[in-house]
């Protein structure tokens, strides 16, 4: 426990991190601008009405729901994949990553072309099925299938790294696996649920692609039926502040949940001993292999499908270059702009460090539109020249991304012992030298994973990009939007194809080789 | 508890300093503008809430007749106009072409659009002309009923919006409750009859059993596949669809009613800048040219005399559009918006 001991964190690191979180913080001060502007008469009309209440009611109800089916998923088939003898290991530990790579809209519209009253099942049943591809329930299968790897890509990074004796020893006093598994194994595994949950619950309570199609309503999409109807900001402001404060009691819950938890400095020896799954073979295959379907083969055979029967354009090589570059921008800032702020957070873990760290989450949980126009804002005024560049783009992605690669950094460095640096500096290395030699090359695997995050949730972003985007820039995400516009999806397939296929690399290299590892 | 609220505090004392520097220049809007581009420089910005696939083959063809290059960016028109309003006076659009009047009356709303010159909107026909000459309509889009000949005869259709509640279409017939030309239809008989009516048609629409689609075309595919007898779309719907197939069993109906049930909605213009090569544009999209590529492209409504639209649309001289301003229409769009999320139209 000695690893709970503070570290001094430089004036440059803090200074930084400072820095950091008010450039993320552009969206706020542009709200509580607009929401200032609003007299106590709008206040009253537009946010003291049960409507409020009724979307606190569906936005909390579905990012709990998407949770609770996140943490369903995601346990067993971490567990699965990286303590078990299950056949294929490897194979189904990239499985499960891969929804990440499909869009929520994407998601949405599969779960919709299937299972919607007219859907492919009720025609190959023969009837109409109930409308169980709309509402809450579309919406917890979109989001819920396709954002659970945040969760499960955590959970299989401290699975793997596990002290085995503590397992070890509550076997030899005579407790079954499973007993071992929720009294030992769970209670070991509260830092990946709650950071990995508070990824998933914010990213719900940001969403508009999935919600919007399978037609829930939630403070995402109050918002933009604000800004369409009314173009009057203040009523949209309105509701977003009271999605900030809803994200601020989220930020709370966790930070309650966080406090205590013995980040393990695991770094044992040996490697846990596989379990041997024996009969269980069948069921264990029977679930990861469903979820898979579910998950990666019938999006792809459905957007397969749709190329089928649909000229579409072909799609411009140019457009998948600039979906590259400004994703890969924004992931390699936002892992520079998470050292500051996660070193600060772990190492000095002061109340500020901890504010500071938390402020970065602001643009997470708030829908792309109002990150958009905060910059749209802040650009025309401030920097003038920036505007509708790809480095404001960028910028903007920062904004919204940040958190992903802050708490894949958090993480990796509060499994880190000080020690190491504390050594290297009483040898004579200056800060900077520890940092370069020292922390970052022993927490390259969690760096990397971050910044392939954030490159991912980049190069699906639609909303940000078409309002911040460079005249004439197109990128893969834009060419979904326009062909869908027209046209029903079929012209679409093939940039989400191709979107899907430039997302796949990266995630092998920057998210599951590191985390899983070679030889898994 | 000590140390949550430190943290609060922190958290509220971190934005409270980030606040000052930027509230200060995000409300100096008075600042003086710099975004006109200089006059004459053969560029001109345009802010597109119409699709590229449509709208960039007439671009070219502006740009081969005047040697005027346009720099487009495309969006939605909602989520253009609210970054119009953001801009403000620095925007470095010239021409904002916007698939809805509601949009338009927003943007001149807020001060932005500058008066159009005497001989584009003298072309126009005085109806879809905004207040002030703020704005102008460059194409039209009518509402009707799409039909299926094999199952239903006009004269059983519904004779207005009120009529779609009649117990004899339960369950038969179809709406699209999200797409913004039913919502901007819900915001004109809004406007003309006040929120109880729109409360009550809402209501009877509700009852009556629609199925509902996510666009219209949607229920253009529902109306020839026998699924549905007759749907609430945009006339260019159908035509769409015949394009392809000449034979599918789909007509247009328009209700006889008058005011919101044959409710013309446009697609228009508002001028940004001072650039002459803006005004250029403008001329251009006026032009008999332009018109033409509306009417044969999209089957829309030409909004010109000299322009005939394709045969067998009724004309429009012979639709009793409600007489309504439309940035009335546009005050009262979000009220619309929540009385139909209220009503429960637009769920399941």
């Amino acid at each position: 426990m000695s690893e709970r001991r503070r570290a001094r964190v430089s004036a440059f690191t803090k200074a930084s991190a400072l820095a950091i979180a008010a450039f993320i913080s552009l969206p706020l001060v542009y709200l509580f601008v607009r929401a200032a502007e609003a007299g106590s008469d709008a206040w009253r009309l537009h946010l003291l009405t049960w409507r409020t209440v009724e979307l606190l009611r569906s936005t909390a109800g579905i990012a709990i729901a998407v949770l609770a089916l996140s943490i369903l998923i995601s346990v067993p088939y971490a567990w699965l994949v990286s303590r078990t003898d299950l056949p294929l290991r490897r194979f189904w530990a990239v499985m499960g990553a891969l929804p990440l790579a499909f869009p929520s809209y994407i998601a949405a519209f599969t779960t919709v072309s299937i299972l919607g009253p007219r859907g492919a099942l009720a025609t190959a049943i023969g009837r109409p099925l109930p409308e169980i591809a709309y509402g809450w329930s579309g919406a917890l299968l979109a989001l819920g299938l396709f954002s659970y790897p945040y969760l499960y890509l955590l959970l299989v990074a401290t699975m793997k790294g596990l002290d085995p004796a503590l397992e070890e020893a509550a076997r030899s006093l005579g407790k079954s696996p499973g007993e071992v598994f929720i009294r030992v194994v769970l209670p070991q595994l509260r830092a990946p649920l709650t950071a990995g949950g508070l990824m998933i619950v914010l990213y719900t309570m940001s969403d508009f692609g999935a919600v919007s199609i399978v037609r829930y309503d939630t403070f995402t999409t109050a918002i933009y039926d604000a800004y369409r109807g009314l173009f009057d900001r203040t009523v949209a402001a309105l509701l977003a502040t009271v999605l900030a404060l809803l994200t601020l009691v989220v930020l709370f819950i966790e930070w309650r949940l966080m406090r205590g938890i013995y980040h393990g400095a695991s770094r044992t020896a040996r490697r846990a001993r596989k379990a041997v799954l024996g009969p269980w073979r069948v069921p264990a295959l029977l679930f990861v292999g469903s979820v898979a379907a579910v998950t990666v083969v019938v999006p792809l055979v459905s957007i397969a499908g749709w190329s089928m029967h649909g000229a579409g354009s072909q799609s411009n090589p140019v457009e998948i270059a600039n979906s590259l570059a400004v994703s890969a921008a924004a992931a390699i800032v936002c892992v520079l702009f998470s050292l500051p702020v996660a070193l600060w957070s772990v190492r000095g873990r002061s109340a500020v460090a901890v504010a500071v760290e938390r402020l970065t989450f602001a643009g997470y949980a708030l829908p792309g539109i109002v990150v958009a126009l905060a910059l749209v804002v802040a650009a025309t005024r401030l920097a003038r020249p920036l505007y509708q560049t790809a480095a404001l783009l960028v910028g903007a992605y920062v904004i919204r991304f940040l958190p992903e690669a802050t708490a894949a950094t958090r993480s990796a460095l509060s499994s880190l012992s000080p020690l190491y640096e504390e050594a290297a500096r009483s040898l004579g290395s200056t800060r900077f030298d520890v940092l370069r030699r020292v922390t970052i090359p022993l927490i390259r695997p969690g760096l990397l994973a971050g910044g392939g995050l954030v490159f991912l949730t980049a190069m699906k972003e639609l909303p940000a990009t078409l309002i911040l985007r460079p005249t004439g820039f197109e990128t893969l995400a834009t060419r979904i939007w326009s062909e869908t516009s027209v046209s029903a999806w079929s012209g679409a397939a093939r940039p989400s194809l191709l979107l899907l296929v430039a997302s796949i690399v990266p995630l092998w290299a920057l998210v599951i080789r590191p985390v899983i590892g070679k030889n898994s | 508890m000590i140390r949550n609220t430190l943290l609060f505090l922190a958290v509220v004392s971190l934005a409270a300093c980030g606040a000052p520097e930027s509230t200060t220049t995000a409300t100096s809007d008075t600042a003086p503008t710099t975004s006109t581009a200089p006059a004459g420089d053969q560029s001109v910005t345009l802010y597109s809430g119409r699709n590229e696939k449509l709208i960039a083959p007439l671009l070219q063809q502006f740009t081969q007749k005047t040697g005027i290059k346009v720099e487009a960016r495309y969006g939605e028109t909602a989520e253009m106009a609210a970054t119009l309003l953001e801009e403000g006076a620095r925007t470095p659009a010239g021409v904002f072409l916007s698939q809805d009047a509601a949009a338009l009356g927003a943007v001149t709303k807020a001060g932005l659009a500058k008066p159009l010159p005497e001989d584009v909107t003298s072309r126009i026909e005085a109806r879809f002309v905004g207040p002030d000459r703020k704005w102008a309509g460059v194409s039209g889009r009518a509402r009707t009923v799409v039909y299926n000949p094999k199952k239903i005869k006009p004269e059983q259709l519904p004779q207005s919006l009120e009529d779609t509640g009649n117990r004899r279409y339960r369950g038969r017939w179809g709406v699209a409750p999200l797409n913004a030309s039913f919502q901007s239809q819900m915001a004109v008989y809004h406007a003309l009859n006040g929120p109880e009516a729109l409360d009550r048609l809402l209501k009877s629409m509700v009852d009556n059993q629609p199925r509902r689609y996510p666009r219209n075309g949607a229920i253009v595919d529902a109306v020839a596949s026998g699924e549905i007898d007759w749907g609430l779309v945009n006339h260019y719907y159908a035509w769409e669809a015949k394009k392809d197939r000449k034979d599918l069993p789909v007509e247009n109906f328009f209700m006889p009613k008058g005011d919101a049930s044959s409710l013309v909605n446009v697609a228009g213009v508002a001028l940004l800048s001072d650039d002459p090569d803006a005004v250029e544009l403008l001329r251009f999209l006026v032009s008999d040219e332009a018109q033409r590529y509306f009417a044969e492209k999209t089957f829309e409504y030409p909004l010109v005399s000299t322009v005939q639209p394709v045969t067998a649309l009724q004309p429009l001289d012979q639709l009793r559009t409600p007489d309504i301003d439309f940035a009335r229409v546009s005050e009262v769009l979000p009220e619309t918006l929540s009385r139909i999320n209220a009503s429960g139209l637009s769920r399941n």
